[in-house]
C-alpha cells in the first residue's frame, strides 16, 4: 500500500514538471494513444522499469530512424526530431489532424543508467530504448544475522 | 467538393455497437483530395502490416487495427495505453473503390482512392471556327 502512495506522489511529479515544460495541459486527461498534436505531447511516452532495465517507449509514426536523435546525459533522456510533410501538387484538405514539424522531449529517468550500453529500436513508428541499470543504482540484500 | 464528401464517425459511438469492452482509439488523420483522387494518411504506430485490416463496403471505409507492445515491465510513467484503433469514413461516390490501394510505412498508413474517369476533372479545348 505505502508503495502505491509513492508511485502515486512520483507521477504526480513528473506531471508537474511536465506542466511547467510548456507543454500545455499536462496530462489531467485519461491517457490516450496518440492524439492530434498540439493539444498534447508529442511523442507520447511510457517508461517502465524492471530489476535490470529501464525502457522508455515512444510512439513516433511517419518518422524515419534517421531523422530521430537520442542522447542521455546526468539522467536526462532528451528524444529530438522531425516528422516531415510530404508535399505535393496543389491540395483540398478534408482533415488535417496528424501534424508534423520538429519535437523534444525530455525524460527523467528514475535511476542511474549505463550509458554505454543502451540499446534502442525504431519499428512501426514506436521507439524502444532499453538501458541497463548500473551495479551500484540497483538495490542490494543485506543479511541480518541475529545474536 | 468539401467536408460533406467523407462523414466521420468515432470510435467511441461504435464501442456500445459491437459489444466490446475493448479500448478503441481513434487515430489522428490527414485526408486530401487532388485532381486525381483521395489521400488518406493515417497515424498507427505499434501497428504492423499483419495487423491492419482495411475494409471498404458499399463506400463505407473501415480502417482496424490491433496496436501492439513490447513493454512489459512495472510502469513508472504512463501517457497512452494500448489497444484497438478503429476508423470509418463514408467515400463519395466519385471515388473508385475497386482501385484503392494501401502503403503501410514507419507506423503511417497511406490510402490511395483514385477518383472515377467521370469525375475527373477535364479540361475543354476551344477551338474557333
Amino acid at each position: 500500500m505505502e508503495m502505491d502512495i509513492l508511485k502515486e506522489m512520483e507521477s504526480l511529479r513528473r506531471e508537474i514538471d511536465g506542466a511547467f515544460k510548456g507543454f500545455g495541459m499536462g496530462s489531467f486527461l485519461e491517457p490516450s494513444f496518440l492524439p492530434g498534436m498540439g493539444l498534447k505531447r508529442f511523442p507520447q511516452i511510457n517508461v517502465a522499469q524492471d530489476k535490470d532495465n529501464v525502457y522508455v517507449e515512444a510512439l513516433i509514426p511517419g518518422v524515419e530512424a534517421k531523422d530521430l536523435d537520442l542522447t542521455v546525459m546526468r539522467g536526462v533522456l532528451t528524444l529530438t526530431g522531425e516528422r516531415k510533410e510530404e508535399t505535393g501538387p496543389q491540395r483540398t484538405w478534408h482533415r488535417r489532424e496528424r501534424g508534423h514539424g520538429k519535437f523534444m522531449r525530455t525524460v527523467d529517468l528514475p535511476c542511474d543508467v549505463d550509458a554505454d550500453k543502451i540499446v534502442a529500436k525504431f519499428s512501426n513508428g514506436v521507439l524502444l530504448v532499453t538501458m541497463p541499470i548500473q551495479e551500484q543504482a540497483k538495490p542490494k540484500k543485506i543479511s541480518v544475522k541475529a545474536h | 467538393m468539401g467536408q460533406k464528401d467523407i462523414s466521420v464517425r468515432g470510435g467511441r459511438e461504435l464501442e456500445g455497437r459491437e459489444q466490446t469492452h475493448d479500448l478503441f482509439i481513434r487515430p489522428a488523420v490527414d485526408i486530401f483530395e487532388t485532381d486525381e483522387g483521395l489521400t488518406l494518411m493515417a497515424d498507427l504506430p505499434g501497428v504492423g502490416k499483419e495487423d491492419l485490416n482495411v475494409d471498404i463496403e458499399q463506400g463505407l471505409l473501415t480502417v482496424q487495427a490491433k496496436a501492439k507492445t513490447n513493454l512489459h515491465a512495472e510502469p513508472r510513467q504512463r501517457e497512452f495505453l494500448p489497444g484497438h484503433f478503429y476508423r470509418q469514413f463514408q467515400l463519395a461516390e466519385i471515388f473508385d473503390a475497386e482501385k484503392i490501394s494501401a502503403e503501410m510505412k514507419n507506423g503511417v498508413l497511406t490510402l490511395h482512392v483514385p477518383k472515377s474517369e467521370a469525375a475527373k476533372p477535364r479540361h475543354i479545348e476551344i477551338t474557333a471556327s
